[in-house]
């Protein structure tokens, strides 16, 4: 029924999409295993970001590539700010403090778009949006392409940061032994804040890729919150190769899932998949066992 | 006991009072509608503050309750009423199904949170694709009125309704503060292990709060397809419902008998004072929600209500 | 005439726990008679607490078997297993944190009690066992660390078990601590619980205990009375290391 013209350009685009997942996952999975908390404001927070990237866009003109070095920094600013001053004094110690503060971020953060920005699905316009390139009998919208390119070389960035740098050694120390990591001398408060950083970061970098591609209103946030858990817990919580891995299999899915059942059906694939890790299997492809 | 029973015979009194001192409908919309408030706190508060297990998915059980009462009564042709107890059945059906599924692969904290938001969703994308529930159209209400209709001319047969909800569920939290169920149930919220090797099964005690949980969102679901008539998946199965019913119950302070009623009326209040002062901007009321959400968790965990049982514990203890 | 020896209570048969590599219990056999007061003692890391989870149902043994009062339980959860009789306390006290000692022990008592008053008076008769009479409107979280002990006890004695694991009961005690508590455990016995306890304090071991395990590195090395087990080399150098025990015969 389905043959391969119509079945590769499905797998592409899910490649592509996947790359972006995987990019929002990566930062979701840095939190997690750096601070052990479930950040549920993290698709909140990729909306921030793409209405910021879109801000830039309608009121200066300015290029979603070339707003890389503003909004990157300013989420990472954003998640440093948040974690240190806000989740950090709420916990008490107790993680579902953590879980429901992150929660109540969510909601300001989604409501305060709403209000700002109305519900409206807005979209931007470059002189690429509509560009193709053709790969065997799949024409690739070239907005796609580069934000598969782009997250693979952010995810690589960050890979290096946490394996190569001070920092990255300091967050390995801190995520794998917090109090001896303090004994040494390390400030697990500002680790904490940096990591989290990081996470939003990421979001900031996928923000800049996918907004050419895509569209923004004051609920996609939810819509990525859920994929990005179902990406890092089928990937294995903490565990980088499978958000990576993870990322493009649920955009590979996702496309597929679209194509035989109808979009909104084929989201409800994804999250039986979550469902269905989380009860079977919920140290993921290659986390350790929960 | 005594006292428990006291005060929740007091506040009927008191709240069954309001319509026969006055015919005013923005008191009794108000009233009616902190009731429903109470009613989805209270009933989370079940699952959430006496079982520890947190829910971000609630909106699950009150959707189901209200598409059944729509269901019933325009496919089954059934009596609102008869729909209502099919409503709260379906609702705790699914309560328990969740529950069985989450409990039995020993989901908890975030997990478990995590999968109530997941079912929630697919839920409300089912509702949104399938045409038995109105797909994106959603469902209405033919308008009946009448006592025997579940449709009262004017509000106040629906505050009474609502109250007695609100009783029923006020009764059974009060059940979980004096029974072995509920002693067995709060066990397992404090420390599992501790719980079960004095021989506590935290999956039966856990299925029991998910349905004691469940079937009075289904209720609240159903009420509110009575009073407004019509639902839709977004209504039904969007955030807003999971949100009000979790903030509240946290704010009033959990597992405390007057909390969910407490932060209920608090946070209510507070939307109403910010619509008349800003108008009704969307969005408004959730970003209040919200910061008193992360305000509250931040430097008063307990909920209004749990500050107050500390102190006074502290000052009996002096 | 001599009765015939009765069929032990807790009779734990070739009993392996193996955490990824690591084999925490080795091909462990213990058995038990009713009414007797064990101990289980050995170096730290030998493995007794992994031996009680096993036996009590909180972890699964990759292998043996575990009979309680003749019953296979082997695989039992511990819920099951706790309301079969077989009741435990843990090393690091677990005790219900915001709930008041009076609350936490009719946790307990609830096991046979379905009525919230009557599990209420019996939490507090068990509490006047244990010393805790005075303490039943604190809240658990406010005790000391010895009446966290004692809570821990009174809570699994509330459920009126026939066996009890007790799980160092008397560690971080003060000596006067200690004595207090030394009778309190006798009493129990004396009631007809049956009692294994894994403790370090020797002086309640030879006190208290009729029959004593000795475990070291996973593995059963000895087993005898209090006197027969300090006596025996093989003990010694368990807790001593290599040669210890030719050591002390020499500086003898």
């Amino acid at each position: 029924m389905f043959d391969a013209t119509i079945l590769f350009p499905s797998v592409l685009n899910g490649l592509t999409t996947g790359a972006v997942y995987a990019l929002v996952a990566l930062g979701l999975t840095l939190i997690y295993g750096v601070l052990h908390i479930i950040n549920f404001a993290h698709g909140a927070s990729l909306m921030v970001a793409l209405y910021a990237v879109y801000w830039l866009k309608s009121r200066f003109g300015l290029d979603p590539y070339l707003a890389l070095p503003l909004v990157v920094p300013a989420m990472f600013a954003l998640g440093y700010a948040l974690q240190r001053f806000i989740v950090n004094r709420a916990s008490h110690g107790k993680d579902e403090n953590i879980l429901l503060v992150t929660l109540g971020l969510a909601i300001v953060m989604e409501n305060l778009a709403l209000l700002v920005f109305k519900s409206d699905t807005r979209t931007i316009d470059t002189p690429y949006t509509l560009a193709t390139v053709a790969i065997g009998p799949a024409m690739i919208a070239v907005p796609k392409l580069l934000a598969f390119a782009g997250a693979l070389a952010a995810a690589a960035a960050l890979l290096l940061v946490v394996g190569r740098t001070d920092l990255g050694r300091a967050i390995r120390a801190v995520a794998k032994e917090k109090q001896g990591a303090r004994l040494v001398g390390i400030d697990v408060d500002h680790v904490y804040a940096m990591s989290f950083g990081l996470g939003l970061a990421c979001l900031g970098a996928a923000a800049c890729f996918l907004l050419p591609a895509y569209y923004v209103n004051p609920q996609v946030g939810s819509g990525f919150v859920l994929i990005a858990f179902t990406i890092v817990v089928l990937g294995g919580m903490g565990s980088f190769a499978g958000a990576l891995l993870g990322g493009l299999l649920i955009g590979v899915v996702e496309s597929l899932g679209g194509l035989m059942l109808g979009e909104s059906l084929g989201q409800v694939g994804i999250f039986a998949i979550f469902i269905a890790v989380l009860l079977l299997r919920p140290q993921g492809l290659f986390g350790a066992r929960v | 006991m005594r006292a428990d029973l006291l005060s929740i015979a007091a506040f009927a009194l008191a709240v069954a009072a309001v319509p026969l001192l006055t015919a005013s409908g923005v008191v009794l919309t108000f009233l009616m509608m902190t009731l429903y408030a109470a009613l989805l706190a209270a009933a989370w508060n079940v699952l959430g503050g006496y079982g520890g297990q947190f829910s971000f998915g609630h909106a699950l059980f009150f959707g189901t309750g209200a598409y059944v009462q729509a269901i019933a009564q325009l496919q089954g042709g059934l009596n609102p009423w008869l729909a209502l107890v099919l409503a709260c059945a379906s609702a705790g059906a699914v309560g328990v199904f969740v529950g069985a599924l989450s409990f039995r692969y020993g989901l908890k904290g975030s997990y478990f949170a995590l999968v109530t938001l997941a079912f929630a969703e697919v839920f409300r994308i089912v509702a949104l694709s399938v045409p038995f529930t109105g797909a994106g159209v959603g469902l209405m209400l033919p308008l009946a009125p009448g006592a025997a209709n579940f449709q009262f001319a004017d509000r106040a047969g629906f505050v009474w309704t609502m109250l007695g909800f609100v009783v029923a569920a006020l009764l059974v939290t009060s059940w979980l503060r004096h029974s072995r169920f509920g002693a067995q149930l709060q066990a397992v919220r404090d420390n599992e292990d501790a719980a079960r090797a004095v021989g506590v099964s935290p999956l039966r005690v856990k299925l029991g709060a998910i349905a004691l949980s469940s079937v009075p969102t289904g209720a609240a679901g159903a009420f509110y397809l009575q009073v407004f008539q019509y639902i839709d998946p977004a209504i039904a199965y969007g955030p807003a419902v999971s949100v009000e019913a979790l903030v509240a119950a946290i704010v009033g302070g959990l597992g405390t008998l007057w909390g969910p009623v407490l932060g209920a009326a608090l946070l209510h209040a507070l939307a109403e004072a910010t619509r008349n002062l800003f108008g009704s901007l969307p969005g408004l009321n959730m970003v209040i929600y919200g910061s008193v959400l992360v305000l509250v968790v931040m430097f008063a965990p307990r909920g209004v209500f749990g500050a107050g049982e500390s102190l006074r514990d502290a000052w009996r203890r002096r | 005439m001599n009765a015939p020896p009765a069929a032990p209570l807790l009779d734990a048969s070739q009993v392996s726990v193996a955490f990824g590599g690591l084999k925490a219990v080795d091909d462990a056999s213990l058995a038990l008679r009713a009414g007797v007061l064990g101990a289980l003692i050995g170096p730290n890391g030998a493995g007794k607490t992994t031996f009680f989870a096993a036996v009590s149902g909180f972890v699964r043994p990759q292998s043996g078997r575990v009979l309680f009062d003749g019953t296979d339980v082997t695989g039992w959860p511990a819920e099951r297993i706790a309301r079969a009789g077989m009741a435990r306390t843990f090393q690091i006290v677990q005790p219900f944190a915001a709930q008041t000692v009076r609350e936490n022990i009719a946790v307990g008592a609830h096991l046979h009690e379905p009525r919230r008053a009557a599990a209420l008076a019996a939490a507090e008769r068990v509490a006047a066992r244990v010393g805790l009479a005075q303490q039943l409107d604190k809240r658990a979280s406010d005790l000391t660390v010895a009446g966290r002990k004692r809570l821990e006890l009174a809570r699994a004695l509330a459920t009126r078990p026939r066996l009890l694991l007790l799980d160092e009961v008397l560690a971080g005690l003060n000596p006067q601590e200690v004595a207090q508590m030394i009778p309190v455990i006798r009493g129990i016995r004396d009631s007809g619980v049956t009692v294994l306890m894994i403790e370090h304090v020797m002086q309640a071991v030879m006190n208290l205990a009729d029959e004593v395990w000795v475990l070291a590195q996973g593995r059963l090395i000895a087993h005898g009375t209090p006197a027969e087990v300090t006596r025996d080399a093989r003990v010694v150098e368990a807790y001593l290391g290599h040669g210890a025990a030719a050591r002390l015969q020499r500086a003898a």
